[in-house]
C-alpha cells in the first residue's frame, strides 16, 4: 500500500508538470493544445533513445527531451499561431497521432509497437525498488517545484501579462504594439518544453515506453486536471493533478466494485467516467477549484 | 511506376477511398458551417453508425443497402443528443471549449461501444466478390458499390441544400447568422438540422469504412486525421470543399502508400493539413476566414 501511494504521487507529479505546461499554452495564452500527449511523447522518446542508444547521461537526456519537444512546439506554433484556434486544435490533435504513428512504424529507431525497454533510471538496481520510487518522487516534485516557481514568476511578469492580454483580445494586444505571433510562439515553446520534460522523466521512471502509452486519453486527462484546478492558475494546475490522480484511482476501485463485468468493460467504464467528468466540469465548474484571480472573462 | 496502368490504378483506388472519407468530412464541415466549432465527435459518430449498421446487418439480417439508412439515423440521433445535452450549454464559453468537450464525447462514445461490444474486430455479412479486371486494372466491386453509396448520400445533401427551403435556410445561417435571424430563420432549428445531417453522414461513412475493412470501437478515430485533412484542404465549413478535399486526400494517401510505407498514409494527411495552412489557409474552395 505504501509503495502504491508513492507510485501514485510520482504519477501525480508527471500530471502536475504536464498541467503546468498546458497552462502556459492554454491557460495563459488561450491557445488550445489537443495534442499535448505528442510533446510528452517526443520528450520521452528523445531522452530514452539518447540515454540508452548513445549512452548520454540522464540529466542531459532530460534536457534534450525538453529541448526537442520545445522545438517541435515552436515549428507548430509558427505555422498555425497566426490562424484561428480551430486550426490549432486540428493540427495539435493530428501532431499527436503522427508521433504515435512514427513511433509505431520506425522500428529501427523506436522498436515499433514493442516499445523501448530497459531505459536507465537514477540508481535503479543499486537501491531497492521502494527506495528508487522515493528517489524519483523527490526528482519529479523538485521538477514540479522549479517549473511552478519559474512559471508563476513568468505569469506575473510583463511577459505573462501580454500572454493574458492576447488571450482576452488579440487585436487589442496587437494595437498596443505587442508582437502577438512572437509571444504566442514563445508561450507554445515554453509549454512544450515543460511537457517534453515530463515525458523524459516519465520514460526513465517507467523504464519502458511504447506508442500505446501516448494515446489521446492522456491529453483528456491533463485537460481535465487543468480544468478542475482552474485554467490560468499555476496553483490550480497542481491541485488539478492531485484531483486527477484521485479520480483515476477512485474509478479503479469503483469499477472493481461493479459486479459481473469483464476487465474490458471495467476499463471502458473507467475511461468513460473520466470523459464524462470533463464534460460535467466544463459545464458546471469551468473556473475550476482555484479560479485565476486576474481572469476577466468567465 | 512502370506504366500508365499503375498510375490509373492508384488514382482509381484513391478516388474510391476518398469517396468514403467524403461523408464524415462533409458532416464535419456541415456542422462547422452552421455552428462554427470543430466537432471532433464525428469520430464517435462514425463508430456509432458503423456499429448500428452492424447490428442491423449481422444480428437482424438487414441487407447492407437497407442498413445504411439505419446507420444514418442512429448516428444522427446520437449526434443530436450529444449536441443538445452536452455541447449546446457550452456554446457561451466559446468554440474551443465546445471543441474540447467534443473530444471527450468521442472518448465517451468509444467506451460506451467498447462496454457493449468489446474490443473484437467485427465484419459485416457480405458476399465475397472477385475483383473485376479491365485491361490490367483491378476494381473491387464492393469498393465501387461503396463509392456509389457515398455519392448517393452526398448527392442527396447537395439536392437538399440547393433546391429546398430548408437547404436555403441552412446556407443563409452559414453565410450570415445575424441576417438569417432577422429574416425569421430560427438558428436553433437550423443548428439541430445541421448536426443531425452531419452526424448522420459521419455514421454512413463509418459503416462504409467498416464494410471496406472491419469495425471496432476505434474505427472512427483511426480515420479522423484523414477526415480533418479533407475538411481543411477543401476549406473549413465548405461542403463542396469537403468533397473535393476528400478526393485530394484519398489520392494523396494512396500515392504515398505506394511511395512510402502504407502505414504513413495518415502522416500524408497531416502534411496536407500543414501545407494547406501554410500556403492557402482558407482551403481549395475557400470558406470564410
Amino acid at each position: 500500500m505504501d509503495a502504491y501511494l508513492v507510485a501514485m504521487l510520482v504519477f501525480a507529479g508527471f500530471y502536475a508538470l504536464m498541467a503546468l505546461g498546458l497552462n502556459v499554452i492554454w491557460g495563459l495564452t488561450g491557445m488550445v493544445n489537443l495534442g499535448l500527449v505528442g510533446f510528452f511523447g517526443v520528450g520521452a522518446y528523445a531522452s530514452a533513445l539518447l540515454t540508452s542508444k548513445l549512452a548520454w547521461p540522464m540529466p542531459l537526456g532530460w534536457a534534450a527531451g525538453a529541448t526537442i519537444a520545445a522545438l517541435a512546439g515552436g515549428i507548430m506554433a509558427l505555422i498555425v499561431a497566426r490562424l484561428r484556434g480551430d486550426y490549432l486544435a486540428i493540427v495539435t490533435l493530428g501532431f499527436a497521432e503522427v508521433i504515435r504513428l512514427v513511433a509505431s512504424n520506425e522500428v529501427w529507431l523506436t522498436n515499433g509497437t514493442d516499445g523501448i525497454s530497459g531505459i536507465p533510471g537514477p540508481w535503479r538496481g543499486a537501491v531497492t525498488p521502494q527506495q528508487f520510487n522515493l528517489i524519483f518522487l523527490g526528482i519529479v516534485w523538485t521538477a514540479v517545484a522549479i517549473a511552478f516557481y519559474l512559471l508563476s514568476r513568468a505569469s506575473h511578469s510583463p511577459f505573462g501579462r501580454v500572454l493574458r492580454a492576447i488571450r482576452e483580445d488579440e487585436d487589442v494586444a496587437a494595437v498596443a504594439g505587442k508582437p502577438v505571433l512572437w509571444f504566442k510562439v514563445r508561450a507554445f515553446v515554453t509549454g512544450a518544453a515543460v511537457l517534453g520534460m515530463a515525458g523524459a522523466l516519465y520514460a526513465h521512471y517507467n523504464a519502458f515506453i511504447a506508442p500505446e502509452g501516448f494515446a489521446p486519453l492522456l491529453t483528456i486527462y491533463i485537460v481535465l486536471a487543468l480544468t478542475a484546478g482552474g485554467v490560468g492558475s499555476m496553483r490550480g494546475a497542481i491541485i488539478g493533478a492531485i484531483f486527477l490522480i484521485t479520480l483515476i484511482e477512485g474509478t479503479r476501485f469503483l469499477a472493481a466494485a461493479v459486479p459481473g463485468v469483464t476487465p474490458v468493460q471495467k476499463a471502458a467504464l473507467r475511461e468513460g467516467a473520466i470523459a464524462l467528468t470533463l464534460i460535467l466540469l466544463l459545464r458546471f465548474r469551468p473556473q475550476g477549484l482555484i479560479p485565476e484571480r486576474t481572469r476577466t472573462k468567465a | 511506376m512502370e506504366d500508365w496502368r499503375d498510375l490509373a490504378q492508384v488514382l482509381l483506388n484513391g478516388v474510391m477511398a476518398g469517396s468514403v472519407l467524403m461523408l464524415p468530412a462533409i458532416g464535419f464541415n456541415c456542422i462547422f458551417a452552421v455552428l462554427r466549432y470543430p466537432n471532433f465527435a464525428v469520430a464517435g459518430f462514425c463508430t456509432a453508425g458503423a456499429f448500428a449498421g452492424w447490428v442491423a446487418n449481422v444480428q437482424f439480417g438487414v441487407p447492407v443497402a437497407a442498413a445504411l439508412p439505419i446507420a444514418f439515423l442512429v448516428a444522427a440521433a446520437v449526434g443530436l443528443l450529444a449536441e443538445e445535452v452536452a455541447l449546446k450549454p457550452l456554446r457561451p464559453a466559446g468554440p474551443l471549449t465546445v471543441a474540447i468537450a467534443s473530444v471527450a464525447i468521442t472518448i465517451l462514445l468509444e467506451n460506451i461501444i467498447r462496454f457493449s461490444f468489446g474490443n473484437d474486430l467485427r465484419g459485416y455479412d457480405l458476399a465475397i466478390l472477385r475483383d473485376w479486371r479491365f485491361d490490367g486494372i483491378r476494381v473491387n466491386p464492393q469498393q465501387l458499390q461503396n463509392t456509389g453509396y457515398a455519392i448517393i448520400a452526398a448527392g442527396s445533401l447537395f439536392t437538399l441544400l440547393a433546391f429546398t427551403r430548408l437547404g436555403r435556410a441552412m446556407r443563409a445561417v452559414a453565410d450570415n447568422p445575424v441576417l438569417a435571424d432577422i429574416k425569421g430563420v430560427d438558428p436553433n432549428r437550423i443548428a439541430r438540422v445541421a448536426v443531425f445531417i452531419g452526424a448522420g453522414l459521419a455514421g454512413v461513412g463509418g459503416m462504409l469504412i467498416g464494410i471496406d475493412t472491419s469495425i471496432d470501437p476505434l474505427t472512427g478515430f483511426r480515420v479522423v486525421l484523414s477526415v480533418f485533412a479533407a475538411a481543411v484542404v477543401g476549406g473549413l465549413g465548405s461542403i463542396p470543399g469537403a468533397a473535393l478535399g476528400a478526393m485530394v486526400v484519398g489520392v494523396g494517401e494512396e500515392l504515398a502508400g505506394v511511395v512510402l510505407e502504407p502505414a504513413y498514409r495518415t502522416v500524408t494527411a497531416f502534411l496536407a493539413i500543414l501545407l494547406v495552412l501554410t500556403f492557402r489557409p482558407q482551403g481549395l474552395l475557400g470558406g470564410r476566414n
